[in-house]
Parts: C-alpha cells; sequence; structure tokens
C-alpha cells in the first residue's frame, strides 16, 4: 500500500513532471522565473493549492458527477449522468478552492500569505492545477492516490520553476543572441531540462 | 475593411503573437503538436471558443460587475468549452481521445482569458470578434508550424500520409525520435521565436 503511493509520488514528482513532460502551467512557468525568490513562493502556492484541489475535485466527481453517483442521496436520482459539467464545476471548486486558502492564509498565517501575495489569484488559471484534476479523473485514481498525486505533481512543478529561475538568474553572465533573449532561450533551456528528466523515465520502485 | 480592422486582425499574426510575444497560451501549443491532425483540431476548437467568449464577453462588458469578472468569464469560457468537448467526443471521438484533457484545458489557456480580460471588456462586439480572430488564427499559425516540422521530422509523415519513407519501410528517411518527444517541442518554438524577431528586430527583449 505504501510503496504504491511512494510510486505514485516519485512518478508525478520526476517522470511525469507536469511542467516539463506535459506542458502544463507553462505560462507562469515561463513568466515568473526571473528571480528564485518569486518562483519559489509561486511554487509553494500551487504544491498547496494542488494538494487540496485534486482530493475535493476527486469527492466531487465521485459522489455528484458520475454516472449514477449520486444514488446515495435518494435512489431516484441514481439514472442521472452529470459528467458533461465536469469543467464547469472543477473550473469552479478551483476558484473557490484559491480564495478558501487566500483567506484562510490571511487569517492564520500572515506570514505565508505576504510572501505568497500576488500569487495565489492567479493560480486558478493555472493550467497544472485544472489539468491535475481531470489527469486525476481519466486516469480513474481513489482518494488516497489522488492526495499523494496533487501533493506530488505540485513538488514536481515547484522543483522545475525553481531550477529554471535559478539558471536564469546566471544567464546574465552569458552572451546570448539578440534575437532569442528573454523568451527565446528560455524555451531552449526548458528543453534542455525536459531532456535532463527523460533521465528518470523508467525508474520503478 | 478599414486600415483599424484590419491591423486588429492581422496584428497578432506576426507582429504581435499571442505566443511568440505575449506568453500566452503555450501549454497546449506544446502538447498537442506531435501531429497536424490533432492540432489542426485544436486550433478550430481555439479559435470557436475564442471568438465566442470574445463576443459574449463584450456584449455582457456593461453588465458585468468589475470585482467579480474574472469567475463571470471563466463561466462563459467553460460553457463553451462543454459543448466543444461534448462536439468532439460525438463527431470525431478518435481524435478527442488523443486530445484527452487538453480540451478541458482550453478553458485554462490564457490566450481566451487575456484576450477578454485585455480586449473584449473595452471594445464592442465587432471589434471584439476581429480581434479575436487575429489572435486565433496568429495561435494557429505557430501550433501548425510547429506541428508541421514534428511531425516531418519526428515520423516522416503530414496528416498521417508518409511524405519522407522511412528506414525501416525500406526508404531513406531516419526519423529524429527527439521531435516527437517534449524537448523538441520547446527547441522549435524557441528557434521560431529567435527567426521571428530577427525578421522583426522590434520584438528583442532588453535584458533577459
Amino acid at each position: 500500500m505504501l510503496e504504491q503511493y511512494l510510486s505514485l509520488g516519485v512518478k508525478a514528482i520526476f517522470v511525469e513532471n507536469m511542467a516539463l513532460a506535459f506542458f502544463l502551467g507553462m505560462c507562469s512557468f515561463l513568466a515568473c522565473s526571473k528571480k528564485v525568490e518569486t518562483a519559489l513562493g509561486l511554487g509553494m502556492a500551487v504544491v498547496f493549492v494542488l494538494t487540496v484541489t485534486v482530493p475535493v475535485n476527486y469527492l466531487l466527481y465521485f459522489y455528484f458527477l458520475q454516472e449514477g453517483a449520486m444514488a446515495w442521496i435518494h435512489p431516484s436520482l441514481g439514472q442521472y449522468d452529470l459528467s458533461f459539467v465536469g469543467f464547469l464545476s472543477y473550473i469552479g471548486t478551483i476558484a473557490a478552492m484559491v480564495q478558501i486558502v487566500e483567506m484562510t492564509l490571511d487569517r492564520f498565517f500572515p506570514k505565508l500569505y505576504g510572501a505568497l501575495g500576488v500569487f495565489l489569484p492567479l493560480i486558478a488559471v493555472n493550467c497544472a492545477i485544472l489539468g491535475a484534476s481531470l489527469w486525476m479523473v481519466e486516469r480513474k485514481y481513489d482518494f488516497g492516490e489522488s492526495v499523494v498525486f496533487g501533493f506530488g505533481s505540485g513538488i514536481g512543478w515547484l522543483l522545475a520553476i525553481v531550477a529554471l529561475a535559478a539558471i536564469r538568474e546566471r544567464m546574465r553572465y552569458s552572451n546570448v543572441p539578440l534575437g532569442l533573449r528573454g523568451l527565446g532561450i528560455t524555451f531552449i533551456l526548458t528543453g534542455l531540462m525536459a531532456i535532463g528528466f527523460m533521465a528518470f523515465s523508467g525508474i520503478q520502485l | 475593411m478599414s486600415g483599424k480592422k484590419r491591423d486588429v486582425l492581422l496584428d497578432p499574426l506576426f507582429n504581435n503573437n499571442p505566443i511568440a510575444l505575449q506568453v500566452l497560451g503555450i501549454c497546449s501549443a506544446l502538447a498537442v503538436t506531435t501531429k497536424l491532425e490533432t492540432s489542426a483540431v485544436m486550433c478550430l476548437a481555439v479559435i470557436f471558443v475564442l471568438l465566442g467568449s470574445n463576443f459574449s464577453v463584450s456584449l455582457l462588458r456593461n453588465q458585468i460587475p468589475p470585482n467579480i469578472r474574472i469567475i463571470v468569464q471563466l463561466t462563459i469560457i467553460a460553457s463553451l468549452v462543454i459543448i466543444t468537448d461534448q462536439f468532439l467526443k460525438a463527431y470525431l471521438f478518435d481524435i478527442s481521445k488523443q486530445l484527452s484533457v487538453f480540451v478541458g484545458l482550453i478553458i485554462t489557456n490564457c490566450i481566451i482569458m487575456g484576450r477578454a480580460e485585455a480586449y473584449a471588456m473595452q471594445n464592442n462586439p465587432v471589434m471584439s470578434v476581429i480581434d479575436a480572430m487575429g489572435n486565433a488564427l496568429g495561435y494557429s499559425a505557430i501550433l501548425l508550424g510547429t506541428a508541421f516540422l514534428r511531425e516531418l521530422l519526428g515520423s516522416g509523415k503530414l496528416f498521417g500520409v508518409e511524405v519522407l519513407p522511412l528506414v525501416t519501410e525500406g526508404g531513406w528517411y531516419n526519423p529524429n525520435g527527439l521531435m516527437l518527444l517534449s524537448p523538441g517541442a520547446f527547441f522549435i518554438i524557441g528557434i521560431m521565436i529567435w527567426v521571428l524577431r530577427i525578421w522583426k528586430p522590434d520584438q528583442i527583449e532588453e535584458e533577459g
């Protein structure tokens, strides 16, 4: 049991890295990776929100949206299949969870809230968050797996963005061709990092 | 067509490309481009959603209260994406399976949110639709260009039809497997941006 979770976690962090293997959350990945500090803040916010939203969307899907899922409320509701409104409900959940996380942090952990600052609201439209929920439904994870998957993908994304930010800080000292400066070289860097991360593929625990 | 309309339509193609300059909508640009077929379907889906969302947001722009505008925009976009997804499932089931979660991810495609927020909220429906068309075409140009190179170099095919005969089947072309993997997509887009900026030097960033 534990090994299964461990292996899923390692897979989510390294082998199937959200940013480098599936290109999810690329927009903020490229836009907010100029400094390690901001990258770390955004990455932590993503880990946090992913760990919360994937299990919540799991509950939503398996108790309300899936075909026949509502039979637990009343047997007559068992005939409905609401999975077509899935997208709308996931994005609603994500927006709402981000808001709740924001308010909770503001109330109880003002220091962390200050550090994450503007990044929290941005996360609602980060594709990595919605993507993780959609993968979870598509791959039919159970509740425990969805917690591990959410947390693991978040950590993987955090790792990737912090590493990219660190490389970009060093880029200041190199003489990049004019047309490649900024966005162009960042793409090439990300490509090289993706090759690096491909070395993890095939690892089985 | 007046000059302003033409500018709004054609600017996003090369001068202000959503992917190459505005850094919007990159996730899907990379993930679905291993084949021309899937990318073409993805482009059509994005064109439909972007036109629909810019039009509806622009119609409603005076009614949407500013502090809940994000959630209103998201609801409009998500509904359009649900229509697209149901349509693909009904008529193009195989492709919809291949695109898997990326149809749903059109919701969080920043091009759509970005254009709704930056353009449709301030302009009338006609101009917003033209702006949507321009941006969708700019997006499609990069997407199809990337898919063309990736499918041609990675598997020697275009739209699934063999163009370069493969070595394994008695031809001469040895496919470059890297192109089908994720790093290939990053390199191609990076190089495309480079070429675009050599052609249009005003897009060069001062300090990276």
